[in-house]
């Protein structure tokens, strides 16, 4: 079966650029990726920030990140765009379906755990109350 | 409730008072003291670790820029790799440095 995948792509766009040019910049993108059959779950502007190491000697840029869910084809030709784009000096895409799915199978897992801590915890008192009753039996038996 | 272990030339710390009187335990340079190794992220339940969050993983980024070691931070396998994984996506994106100097 052929489920949606979740991507996040997180690109970084010149900081000579202003705020206007990166919206209109994510703006198509988004349409990109929606052209392609993809949605767009989230769209979050990270601001301006330093970069951690030059690249193509500058020291800032303007983060944004978005939250795709789709096939996968969407991605290639977001990709393809943004390495052509010059404006856009990194970008990284990163597929969170499957984390998001081993996070929750191990929240379950541990829900689970609780809930059987618990019930044990029970079981132990209640053999306390209810110990005479196989003597009972015994005896009807008899 | 620790003396097995001490039977066996090891020292395992429960608490910080034992390393006032802690003998080292084995070589010659002294201080090879053994902590209870805790990892924070399974005791926080953390079962994702965001990429884009620089200022947390700077926590585990030592001067050089390197990934702090396991046998430093204590943590679990599952999460000393989760936590490695998202260094080297923030890095990508200059995040967070590959190199310090």
């Amino acid at each position: 079966m052929e489920t949606n995948r979740q991507y996040e792509v997180v690109f970084i766009v010149d900081p000579t650029a202003d705020d206007e040019e990166v919206a209109r910049l994510t703006e198509s993108f988004k349409q990109i990726v929606t052209d392609q059959g993809g949605t767009i779950t989230k769209e979050e502007s990270m601001g301006r920030r330093q970069l951690a190491y030059e690249i193509l000697h500058k020291t800032e840029g303007n983060f944004m990140l978005l939250e795709i869910e789709g096939s996968g084809r969407e991605i290639a030709e977001l990709e393809r765009r943004m390495r052509v784009n010059d404006r856009i000096i990194r970008y990284i895409t990163v597929r969170v379906d499957e984390d998001r799915r081993r996070a929750e199978k191990f929240k379950a897992k541990r829900a689970r755990k609780a809930e059987k801590r618990s019930t044990s915890q029970d079981a132990q008192k209640r053999p306390a109350a209810p110990a005479p009753r196989p003597a009972e039996a015994e005896e009807d038996a008899a | 409730m620790s003396t097995n272990y001490e039977d066996r030339g090891r020292r395992y710390n429960n608490n910080d008072d034992d390393f006032d009187r802690g003998r080292p335990s084995q070589g010659r340079g002294g201080r090879r003291m053994r902590r209870r190794r805790i990892c924070r992220f399974c005791i926080e339940k953390v079962d994702i670790i965001d990429f884009k969050d620089a200022r947390f993983l700077g926590n585990f980024i030592p001067e050089r820029g390197k990934i702090l070691p396991r046998r430093i931070s204590g943590n679990c396998a599952i999460h000393q790799r989760m936590l490695a994984e998202a260094i080297k996506r923030a890095r990508n994106i200059a995040l967070l440095p590959y190199t310090t100097d």
